[in-house]
Protein backbone atom coordinates (compact mmCIF):
# COMPACT_ATOMS: atom_id res chain seq x y z
CA UNK A 1 0.00 0.00 0.00
CA UNK A 2 1.34 3.24 -1.23
CA UNK A 3 1.54 6.34 0.65
CA UNK A 4 2.37 9.73 -1.03
CA UNK A 5 4.63 11.86 1.06
CA UNK A 6 3.33 15.25 -0.06
CA UNK A 7 0.45 14.50 0.96
CA UNK A 8 -2.42 15.44 4.05
CA UNK A 9 -4.83 13.18 5.11
CA UNK A 10 -8.36 12.57 6.68
CA UNK A 11 -9.24 9.45 8.85
CA UNK A 12 -11.91 8.52 6.09
CA UNK A 13 -8.58 8.28 3.85
CA UNK A 14 -9.28 11.26 1.36
CA UNK A 15 -6.17 13.12 0.97
CA UNK A 16 -5.57 17.22 0.22
CA UNK A 17 -2.84 18.73 -1.55
CA UNK A 18 -2.50 22.19 -1.12
CA UNK A 19 -1.74 24.15 -3.81
CA UNK A 20 -1.65 27.81 -2.60
CA UNK A 21 -5.74 28.96 -1.80
CA UNK A 22 -6.82 25.52 -3.44
CA UNK A 23 -6.86 22.21 -2.65
CA UNK A 24 -6.92 18.97 -4.60
CA UNK A 25 -8.76 16.05 -3.32
CA UNK A 26 -8.87 12.54 -3.76
CA UNK A 27 -9.00 9.00 -2.07
CA UNK A 28 -6.08 6.91 -0.44
CA UNK A 29 -4.36 4.20 -2.21
CA UNK A 30 -5.73 2.20 1.45
CA UNK A 31 -9.35 3.88 0.49
CA UNK A 32 -9.32 2.15 -3.43
CA UNK A 33 -8.11 -1.46 -1.85
CA UNK A 34 -11.03 -1.56 0.66
CA UNK A 35 -13.36 -0.18 -2.08
CA UNK A 36 -12.26 -2.32 -4.48
CA UNK A 37 -13.43 -2.01 -8.12
CA UNK A 38 -15.19 1.43 -8.37
CA UNK A 39 -17.76 1.86 -11.06
CA UNK A 40 -19.06 4.72 -10.67
CA UNK A 41 -18.89 7.94 -8.88
CA UNK A 42 -20.98 11.30 -8.69
CA UNK A 43 -19.32 14.62 -8.29
CA UNK A 44 -20.27 18.09 -6.86
CA UNK A 45 -20.64 20.56 -9.96
CA UNK A 46 -17.92 23.43 -9.81
CA UNK A 47 -19.40 26.36 -7.73
CA UNK A 48 -20.78 23.47 -4.87
CA UNK A 49 -20.08 24.08 -1.45
CA UNK A 50 -18.42 21.26 0.67
CA UNK A 51 -17.91 20.97 4.06
CA UNK A 52 -15.23 19.83 5.93
CA UNK A 53 -15.72 16.39 7.50
CA UNK A 54 -19.04 16.20 5.68
CA UNK A 55 -19.61 13.75 2.40
CA UNK A 56 -19.41 15.42 -1.13
CA UNK A 57 -19.23 12.49 -3.40
CA UNK A 58 -20.30 8.87 -2.97
CA UNK A 59 -18.62 5.98 -5.17
CA UNK A 60 -20.08 2.72 -6.15
CA UNK A 61 -17.91 -0.34 -6.35
CA UNK A 62 -18.80 -4.11 -7.27
CA UNK A 63 -19.47 -4.47 -3.42
CA UNK A 64 -20.58 -1.37 -2.11
CA UNK A 65 -21.98 2.33 -1.72
CA UNK A 66 -19.66 4.53 0.01
CA UNK A 67 -19.72 8.48 1.14
CA UNK A 68 -16.40 10.17 0.79
CA UNK A 69 -15.87 13.17 2.79
CA UNK A 70 -14.36 16.15 2.44
CA UNK A 71 -11.28 17.11 4.37
CA UNK A 72 -11.72 21.08 3.86
CA UNK A 73 -14.55 23.72 3.83
CA UNK A 74 -14.61 25.58 0.54
CA UNK A 75 -15.95 25.99 -2.71
CA UNK A 76 -15.55 23.73 -5.63
CA UNK A 77 -13.40 25.28 -8.64
CA UNK A 78 -13.04 22.18 -10.70
CA UNK A 79 -13.96 18.79 -11.38
CA UNK A 80 -11.84 15.76 -12.57
CA UNK A 81 -14.42 14.79 -15.75
CA UNK A 82 -12.32 12.05 -16.70
CA UNK A 83 -14.08 9.69 -13.53
CA UNK A 84 -17.24 10.36 -14.69
CA UNK A 85 -16.39 7.93 -17.64
CA UNK A 86 -13.17 6.05 -16.17
CA UNK A 87 -13.86 5.72 -12.55
CA UNK A 88 -11.48 2.57 -12.84
CA UNK A 89 -8.81 5.45 -12.52
CA UNK A 90 -9.53 5.47 -8.37
CA UNK A 91 -8.32 2.04 -7.84
CA UNK A 92 -5.58 2.19 -10.70
CA UNK A 93 -3.91 5.81 -9.94
CA UNK A 94 -5.55 7.05 -6.30
CA UNK A 95 -2.75 9.64 -6.04
CA UNK A 96 -3.32 10.55 -9.99
CA UNK A 97 -6.98 10.72 -9.66
CA UNK A 98 -8.12 13.87 -7.91
CA UNK A 99 -11.92 13.87 -7.67
CA UNK A 100 -12.23 18.14 -7.00
CA UNK A 101 -10.41 21.26 -6.42
CA UNK A 102 -11.78 23.20 -4.48
CA UNK A 103 -10.74 27.14 -3.30
CA UNK A 104 -10.35 26.50 1.06
CA UNK A 105 -11.85 28.39 3.59
CA UNK A 106 -10.47 26.60 6.16
CA UNK A 107 -9.10 23.01 6.52
CA UNK A 108 -10.16 19.94 8.74
CA UNK A 109 -8.35 20.25 12.33
CA UNK A 110 -7.72 16.68 12.29
CA UNK A 111 -5.76 15.82 8.81
CA UNK A 112 -2.69 14.13 9.14
CA UNK A 113 1.23 13.94 7.56
CA UNK A 114 2.40 10.88 5.75
CA UNK A 115 4.28 9.46 8.42
CA UNK A 116 1.05 10.03 10.62
CA UNK A 117 -1.67 8.38 7.90
CA UNK A 118 0.85 5.14 7.67
CA UNK A 119 0.63 4.25 11.35
CA UNK A 120 -3.05 5.04 11.25
CA UNK A 121 -3.26 2.52 8.34
CA UNK A 122 -1.61 0.04 10.01
CA UNK A 123 -3.87 0.18 13.01
CA UNK A 124 -6.91 -0.38 11.05
CA UNK B 1 -21.79 -16.35 17.11
CA UNK B 2 -19.10 -19.58 16.38
CA UNK B 3 -15.64 -19.20 15.51
CA UNK B 4 -15.12 -19.23 11.86
CA UNK B 5 -14.35 -22.44 10.02
CA UNK B 6 -11.38 -22.88 8.08
CA UNK B 7 -11.35 -24.83 5.23
CA UNK B 8 -8.15 -27.03 4.05
CA UNK B 9 -7.28 -24.00 1.43
CA UNK B 10 -7.02 -21.59 3.58
CA UNK B 11 -2.91 -21.40 3.86
CA UNK B 12 -3.76 -21.26 0.18
CA UNK B 13 -5.89 -18.51 -0.74
CA UNK B 14 -3.78 -16.23 1.83
CA UNK B 15 -0.71 -17.63 -0.33
CA UNK B 16 -2.43 -16.44 -3.35
CA UNK B 17 -3.19 -13.23 -1.59
CA UNK B 18 -6.98 -13.33 -0.93
CA UNK B 19 -8.71 -11.12 1.01
CA UNK B 20 -10.43 -13.17 3.62
CA UNK B 21 -14.02 -12.69 5.25
CA UNK B 22 -16.24 -14.67 7.17
CA UNK B 23 -19.20 -16.07 4.72
CA UNK B 24 -21.54 -18.90 6.24
CA UNK B 25 -19.37 -19.58 8.72
CA UNK B 26 -16.72 -19.90 6.80
CA UNK B 27 -13.07 -17.61 6.39
CA UNK B 28 -13.21 -17.69 2.38
CA UNK B 29 -11.61 -15.20 -0.17
CA UNK B 30 -13.99 -12.37 -1.27
CA UNK B 31 -11.45 -11.82 -3.71
CA UNK B 32 -7.57 -12.19 -4.65
CA UNK B 33 -5.65 -9.03 -5.40
CA UNK B 34 -6.48 -9.13 -9.06
CA UNK B 35 -10.03 -7.57 -7.74
CA UNK B 36 -13.62 -8.81 -8.49
CA UNK B 37 -13.75 -7.37 -12.00
CA UNK B 38 -10.39 -9.17 -13.24
CA UNK B 39 -11.77 -12.18 -11.58
CA UNK B 40 -15.30 -12.36 -13.20
CA UNK B 41 -13.49 -11.94 -16.87
CA UNK B 42 -11.16 -14.48 -15.92
CA UNK B 43 -14.16 -17.05 -16.16
CA UNK B 44 -16.18 -15.80 -18.91
CA UNK B 45 -12.86 -15.62 -21.15
CA UNK B 46 -10.60 -18.20 -19.82
CA UNK B 47 -11.11 -20.01 -16.66
CA UNK B 48 -10.98 -19.24 -12.42
CA UNK B 49 -10.67 -21.19 -9.79
CA UNK B 50 -12.81 -21.43 -6.63
CA UNK B 51 -12.60 -23.34 -3.52
CA UNK B 52 -16.08 -24.06 -2.46
CA UNK B 53 -15.69 -26.71 0.36
CA UNK B 54 -17.75 -24.84 2.13
CA UNK B 55 -21.19 -26.59 0.52
CA UNK B 56 -22.76 -29.36 2.33
CA UNK B 57 -22.96 -32.82 1.45
CA UNK B 58 -25.34 -35.42 2.67
CA UNK B 59 -25.49 -38.82 1.92
CA UNK B 60 -29.07 -40.60 1.33
CA UNK B 61 -28.56 -44.38 1.04
CA UNK B 62 -30.85 -47.23 1.25
CA UNK B 63 -33.54 -49.15 -0.68
CA UNK B 64 -36.07 -45.79 0.43
CA UNK B 65 -33.85 -43.53 -0.85
CA UNK B 66 -35.46 -42.30 -4.11
CA UNK B 67 -38.69 -42.35 -2.74
CA UNK B 68 -37.51 -40.08 0.50
CA UNK B 69 -36.02 -37.62 -1.88
CA UNK B 70 -38.68 -37.54 -4.05
CA UNK B 71 -40.86 -36.62 -1.46
CA UNK B 72 -38.37 -33.83 -0.06
CA UNK B 73 -37.61 -32.34 -3.18
CA UNK B 74 -39.63 -30.36 -6.40
CA UNK B 75 -37.55 -31.98 -8.95
CA UNK B 76 -37.98 -35.71 -9.87
CA UNK B 77 -35.26 -38.28 -9.09
CA UNK B 78 -37.30 -41.18 -10.34
CA UNK B 79 -36.14 -39.82 -13.93
CA UNK B 80 -32.25 -39.93 -13.37
CA UNK B 81 -29.66 -42.50 -14.27
CA UNK B 82 -26.58 -42.87 -12.80
CA UNK B 83 -24.21 -40.52 -13.24
CA UNK B 84 -26.87 -38.02 -13.41
CA UNK B 85 -27.03 -34.55 -11.80
CA UNK B 86 -30.32 -32.56 -11.12
CA UNK B 87 -30.84 -29.07 -9.63
CA UNK B 88 -33.83 -28.77 -7.52
CA UNK B 89 -35.47 -26.99 -4.78
CA UNK B 90 -36.64 -28.53 -1.15
CA UNK B 91 -39.85 -26.94 -0.14
CA UNK B 92 -41.65 -26.62 3.42
CA UNK B 93 -45.22 -27.45 3.97
CA UNK B 94 -46.20 -24.07 3.23
CA UNK B 95 -44.41 -24.47 -0.37
CA UNK B 96 -41.35 -21.40 0.62
CA UNK B 97 -37.95 -22.91 -0.23
CA UNK B 98 -35.89 -24.80 2.61
CA UNK B 99 -32.59 -24.76 0.23
CA UNK B 100 -31.56 -25.22 -2.80
CA UNK B 101 -29.87 -28.13 -3.49
CA UNK B 102 -27.99 -30.32 -6.31
CA UNK B 103 -28.81 -34.61 -6.46
CA UNK B 104 -26.30 -36.51 -7.50
CA UNK B 105 -26.77 -40.23 -7.96
CA UNK B 106 -24.44 -43.10 -8.00
CA UNK B 107 -27.71 -46.37 -8.23
CA UNK B 108 -30.75 -46.09 -7.09
CA UNK B 109 -29.73 -46.87 -3.54
CA UNK B 110 -27.08 -44.27 -3.35
CA UNK B 111 -27.17 -40.63 -3.66
CA UNK B 112 -25.49 -37.08 -2.71
CA UNK B 113 -27.08 -33.88 -1.91
CA UNK B 114 -25.31 -30.90 -2.22
CA UNK B 115 -26.56 -28.32 -0.42
CA UNK B 116 -26.02 -24.67 0.78
CA UNK B 117 -23.63 -23.97 4.05
CA UNK B 118 -25.53 -21.58 5.73
CA UNK B 119 -27.98 -24.58 5.91
CA UNK B 120 -26.60 -27.55 6.47
CA UNK B 121 -28.06 -27.86 10.15
CA UNK B 122 -31.36 -26.46 8.86
CA UNK B 123 -31.45 -29.34 5.77
CA UNK B 124 -30.54 -32.40 7.83
CA UNK B 125 -32.72 -31.81 10.56
CA UNK B 126 -35.62 -31.59 7.69
CA UNK B 127 -34.17 -34.27 5.58
CA UNK B 128 -33.97 -36.20 9.32
CA UNK B 129 -37.45 -35.65 9.85
CA UNK B 130 -38.53 -37.17 6.81
CA UNK B 131 -36.35 -40.08 5.88
CA UNK B 132 -38.54 -43.05 5.05
CA UNK B 133 -38.04 -46.43 5.84
CA UNK B 134 -34.84 -48.04 4.95
CA UNK B 135 -33.40 -45.22 4.45
CA UNK B 136 -30.17 -43.79 5.65
CA UNK B 137 -28.59 -40.09 6.19
CA UNK B 138 -25.08 -39.02 6.69
CA UNK B 139 -23.73 -35.38 6.41
CA UNK B 140 -20.26 -35.93 5.30
CA UNK B 141 -19.59 -32.15 4.64
CA UNK B 142 -16.44 -31.63 7.03
CA UNK B 143 -15.20 -35.22 5.29
CA UNK B 144 -15.41 -33.77 1.82
CA UNK B 145 -13.63 -30.40 0.14
CA UNK B 146 -14.79 -29.11 -3.30
CA UNK B 147 -13.04 -26.54 -5.67
CA UNK B 148 -14.99 -25.40 -9.30
CA UNK B 149 -12.77 -24.93 -12.34
CA UNK B 150 -15.37 -22.79 -14.25
CA UNK B 151 -15.29 -20.62 -17.90
CA UNK B 152 -14.61 -21.86 -21.34
CA UNK B 153 -11.25 -23.29 -21.13
CA UNK B 154 -11.37 -25.74 -18.24
CA UNK B 155 -12.16 -28.63 -20.26
CA UNK B 156 -8.99 -27.81 -21.69
CA UNK B 157 -7.09 -26.82 -18.33
CA UNK B 158 -8.37 -30.07 -16.41
CA UNK B 159 -7.17 -31.99 -19.59
CA UNK B 160 -3.67 -31.74 -17.90
CA UNK B 161 -4.72 -33.23 -15.36
CA UNK B 162 -7.17 -35.90 -16.61
CA UNK B 163 -7.66 -36.91 -20.42
CA UNK B 164 -10.56 -35.34 -22.06
CA UNK B 165 -12.40 -38.69 -22.31
CA UNK B 166 -12.41 -39.59 -18.71
CA UNK B 167 -13.88 -36.35 -18.06
CA UNK B 168 -17.80 -36.07 -17.33
CA UNK B 169 -18.58 -35.00 -20.83
CA UNK B 170 -22.13 -33.96 -21.01
CA UNK B 171 -23.62 -30.92 -18.61
CA UNK B 172 -24.61 -32.15 -15.44
CA UNK B 173 -22.91 -35.37 -14.84
CA UNK B 174 -20.53 -36.86 -13.34
CA UNK B 175 -17.99 -39.07 -12.88
CA UNK B 176 -15.79 -40.98 -10.46
CA UNK B 177 -12.00 -40.75 -11.08
CA UNK B 178 -9.15 -40.04 -9.66
CA UNK B 179 -6.77 -36.44 -10.53
CA UNK B 180 -3.36 -36.54 -9.23
CA UNK B 181 -4.08 -40.34 -7.43
CA UNK B 182 -6.48 -38.73 -5.12
CA UNK B 183 -10.49 -40.41 -5.25
CA UNK B 184 -12.47 -37.28 -6.51
CA UNK B 185 -16.31 -37.14 -7.79
CA UNK B 186 -16.04 -34.75 -10.80
CA UNK B 187 -19.41 -33.08 -11.98
CA UNK B 188 -20.22 -31.12 -15.28
CA UNK B 189 -21.26 -28.68 -13.01
CA UNK B 190 -20.96 -25.14 -11.73
CA UNK B 191 -22.49 -21.35 -10.64
CA UNK B 192 -21.51 -19.31 -13.08
CA UNK B 193 -23.01 -19.69 -16.43
CA UNK B 194 -20.09 -20.77 -18.61
CA UNK B 195 -18.81 -24.68 -18.72
CA UNK B 196 -16.93 -26.09 -15.97
CA UNK B 197 -16.42 -28.61 -13.35
CA UNK B 198 -16.71 -29.30 -9.33
CA UNK B 199 -14.35 -31.57 -8.09
CA UNK B 200 -15.30 -33.04 -4.49
CA UNK B 201 -12.69 -35.51 -2.82
CA UNK B 202 -11.11 -35.44 0.98
CA UNK B 203 -9.99 -31.66 1.98
CA UNK B 204 -6.59 -32.98 2.93
CA UNK B 205 -5.72 -33.63 -0.61
CA UNK B 206 -7.20 -30.71 -2.34
CA UNK B 207 -4.47 -28.12 -1.87
CA UNK B 208 -2.01 -29.75 -4.81
CA UNK B 209 -5.30 -30.46 -7.16
CA UNK B 210 -5.92 -26.72 -6.65
CA UNK B 211 -2.30 -25.94 -7.04
CA UNK B 212 -1.86 -28.09 -10.34
CA UNK B 213 -5.12 -26.38 -11.96
CA UNK B 214 -3.48 -23.16 -11.73
CA UNK B 215 -0.37 -24.00 -13.34
CA UNK B 216 -2.03 -26.22 -15.83
CA UNK B 217 -3.77 -22.80 -16.42
CA UNK B 218 -1.16 -20.49 -15.98
CA UNK B 219 -0.54 -19.60 -19.51
CA UNK B 220 -4.34 -19.86 -20.67
CA UNK B 221 -5.09 -17.19 -17.60
CA UNK B 222 -6.80 -19.00 -15.43
CA UNK B 223 -6.52 -17.24 -11.48
CA UNK B 224 -7.75 -18.40 -8.45
CA UNK B 225 -11.65 -16.69 -7.64
CA UNK B 226 -13.44 -15.76 -4.34
CA UNK B 227 -16.69 -15.16 -3.72
CA UNK B 228 -16.84 -11.58 -4.79
CA UNK B 229 -17.16 -12.74 -8.49
CA UNK B 230 -18.95 -16.18 -7.76
CA UNK B 231 -21.94 -13.85 -6.84
CA UNK B 232 -21.43 -11.26 -9.82
CA UNK B 233 -21.00 -14.29 -12.16
CA UNK B 234 -24.37 -16.50 -10.50
CA UNK B 235 -26.36 -13.29 -11.11
CA UNK B 236 -25.46 -12.30 -14.22
CA UNK B 237 -26.31 -16.25 -15.29
CA UNK B 238 -29.75 -15.55 -13.85
CA UNK B 239 -28.97 -18.18 -11.23
CA UNK B 240 -30.47 -17.59 -7.78
CA UNK B 241 -28.95 -17.46 -4.35
CA UNK B 242 -30.39 -18.88 -1.29
CA UNK B 243 -31.28 -16.17 1.40
CA UNK B 244 -31.46 -13.73 -1.64
CA UNK B 245 -33.77 -15.11 -4.27
CA UNK B 246 -34.98 -17.75 -2.49
CA UNK B 247 -36.54 -18.30 1.35
CA UNK B 248 -38.49 -20.22 3.85
CA UNK B 249 -40.99 -17.69 3.18
CA UNK B 250 -40.58 -16.83 -0.72
CA UNK B 251 -43.36 -19.49 -2.63
CA UNK B 252 -41.06 -21.77 -4.68
CA UNK B 253 -44.05 -21.16 -7.45
CA UNK B 254 -42.73 -16.99 -7.34
CA UNK B 255 -38.86 -17.55 -8.59
CA UNK B 256 -38.87 -18.40 -11.87
CA UNK B 257 -37.79 -21.88 -11.37
CA UNK B 258 -40.96 -23.86 -13.08
CA UNK B 259 -38.42 -26.04 -14.58
CA UNK B 260 -37.45 -27.61 -11.64
CA UNK B 261 -40.76 -28.10 -9.93
CA UNK B 262 -42.27 -31.15 -11.31
CA UNK B 263 -46.47 -30.91 -10.34
CA UNK B 264 -46.88 -33.36 -12.47
CA UNK B 265 -44.87 -35.89 -9.47
CA UNK B 266 -47.95 -37.54 -7.15
CA UNK B 267 -46.57 -35.89 -4.26
CA UNK B 268 -43.72 -33.77 -2.77
CA UNK B 269 -43.97 -31.36 0.28
CA UNK B 270 -45.31 -28.18 -0.68
CA UNK B 271 -47.03 -29.39 -3.54
CA UNK B 272 -50.45 -28.98 -1.98
CA UNK B 273 -49.79 -25.82 -0.48
CA UNK B 274 -48.26 -24.59 -4.35
CA UNK B 275 -51.36 -25.61 -6.04
CA UNK B 276 -53.67 -23.79 -3.74
CA UNK B 277 -51.35 -20.25 -4.43
CA UNK B 278 -51.46 -18.93 -7.63
CA UNK B 279 -47.99 -16.96 -7.84
CA UNK B 280 -48.92 -12.97 -7.27
CA UNK B 281 -44.87 -12.23 -7.05
CA UNK B 282 -42.66 -12.84 -9.90
CA UNK B 283 -38.36 -12.99 -10.10
CA UNK B 284 -37.36 -10.95 -12.80
CA UNK B 285 -34.07 -8.83 -13.99
CA UNK B 286 -33.95 -5.55 -14.57
CA UNK B 287 -31.36 -2.55 -15.74
CA UNK B 288 -31.07 0.30 -14.59
CA UNK B 289 -31.04 3.20 -17.04
CA UNK B 290 -30.02 5.94 -14.71
CA UNK B 291 -26.65 6.06 -13.17
CA UNK B 292 -26.11 4.16 -9.71
CA UNK B 293 -26.61 0.27 -8.15
CA UNK B 294 -29.47 -0.70 -6.87
CA UNK B 295 -28.59 -3.10 -4.41
CA UNK B 296 -30.47 -5.80 -2.16
CA UNK B 297 -33.67 -4.75 -0.41
CA UNK B 298 -33.97 -1.38 -2.11
CA UNK B 299 -37.25 -1.09 -3.07
CA UNK B 300 -39.30 -0.93 -6.73
CA UNK B 301 -42.14 1.52 -7.41
CA UNK B 302 -44.31 1.79 -10.25
CA UNK B 303 -45.31 5.24 -10.85
CA UNK B 304 -45.35 5.75 -7.50
CA UNK B 305 -46.76 2.73 -5.96
CA UNK B 306 -44.89 -0.07 -4.55
CA UNK B 307 -44.80 -3.32 -6.25
CA UNK B 308 -41.51 -5.24 -4.84
CA UNK B 309 -37.61 -5.27 -3.88
CA UNK B 310 -34.53 -5.64 -5.16
CA UNK B 311 -33.13 -9.57 -4.19
CA UNK B 312 -29.73 -8.81 -5.84
CA UNK B 313 -28.18 -6.39 -7.88
CA UNK B 314 -24.52 -5.11 -8.72
CA UNK B 315 -22.57 -3.74 -11.51
CA UNK B 316 -22.08 -6.23 -14.41
CA UNK B 317 -18.89 -6.61 -15.24
CA UNK B 318 -20.33 -8.40 -18.66
CA UNK B 319 -22.75 -5.83 -19.45
CA UNK B 320 -20.82 -2.90 -17.92
CA UNK B 321 -23.76 -1.33 -16.42
CA UNK B 322 -25.41 -1.70 -13.12
CA UNK B 323 -28.49 -4.59 -12.87
CA UNK B 324 -30.85 -5.93 -10.68
CA UNK B 325 -33.05 -9.09 -9.43
CA UNK B 326 -36.11 -8.05 -8.14
CA UNK B 327 -39.33 -9.77 -6.51
CA UNK B 328 -42.21 -7.93 -8.01
CA UNK B 329 -45.91 -7.78 -8.73
CA UNK B 330 -46.66 -9.94 -12.23
CA UNK B 331 -47.83 -8.48 -15.13
CA UNK B 332 -45.25 -4.63 -14.35
CA UNK B 333 -44.20 -3.16 -17.76
CA UNK B 334 -41.31 -1.34 -17.76
CA UNK B 335 -39.89 1.21 -16.96
CA UNK B 336 -39.83 0.90 -13.04
CA UNK B 337 -38.27 3.06 -10.39
CA UNK B 338 -35.75 2.02 -7.88
CA UNK B 339 -35.04 4.26 -4.74
CA UNK B 340 -31.10 4.05 -4.15
CA UNK B 341 -30.39 6.40 -1.31
CA UNK B 342 -33.00 8.73 -1.35
CA UNK B 343 -33.79 8.73 -5.41
CA UNK B 344 -35.49 6.87 -7.46
CA UNK B 345 -33.57 5.47 -10.39
CA UNK B 346 -35.49 4.20 -13.47
CA UNK B 347 -34.80 0.67 -14.77
CA UNK B 348 -36.15 -1.38 -17.77
CA UNK B 349 -37.16 -5.40 -17.36
CA UNK B 350 -35.19 -7.25 -19.16
CA UNK B 351 -34.89 -11.63 -19.98
CA UNK B 352 -33.20 -13.32 -17.58
CA UNK B 353 -30.49 -14.62 -17.69
CA UNK B 354 -28.74 -11.17 -18.20
CA UNK B 355 -25.89 -13.18 -20.44
CA UNK B 356 -26.11 -15.77 -23.29
CA UNK B 357 -24.99 -18.77 -21.39
CA UNK B 358 -22.06 -20.66 -23.16
CA UNK B 359 -22.37 -24.46 -21.34
CA UNK B 360 -24.06 -26.35 -23.85
CA UNK B 361 -22.52 -29.47 -23.32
Amino acid sequence: MEVKANLQYAKSHEWVLIEGSKAKIGISDFAQHALGDVVYISIPEEGDTVVAGEPFADVESVKAASDIYSPVTGTVVAVNEVLNDTPALLNEDPYGAWIIEVEVGSLSDDLMDAGQYEAYCAEQ
Amino acid sequence: MNTPKRTSLYNAHVKHGGKIVEFAGYELPIQYETGIITEHNAVRNAAGLFDVSHMGEFMVEGSGAIETINNLITNDVALMTPGGVIYSLMCNEKGGVVDDLLVYKFTDTRFLLVVNAANIAKDYKWVEEHLLTNTTLRDISEEVGQIALQGPKSEEVLSKLLPVEQQPSKNYTFVETKILGVDCILSRTGYTGEDGFEIYCDPSKIEPIFEALLKAGEKDGVIPCGLGCRDTLRFEAGMPLYGHELSDTIPANEVGLGFCIKMSKPQFIGKDALESHPAKYIRRGVILTDKGIAREHALVFKEGREVGYVTTGTFSPTNNVAMAMVRVEKGLDSPVEIEVRNKRLKADFIKLPFIQKNNNK
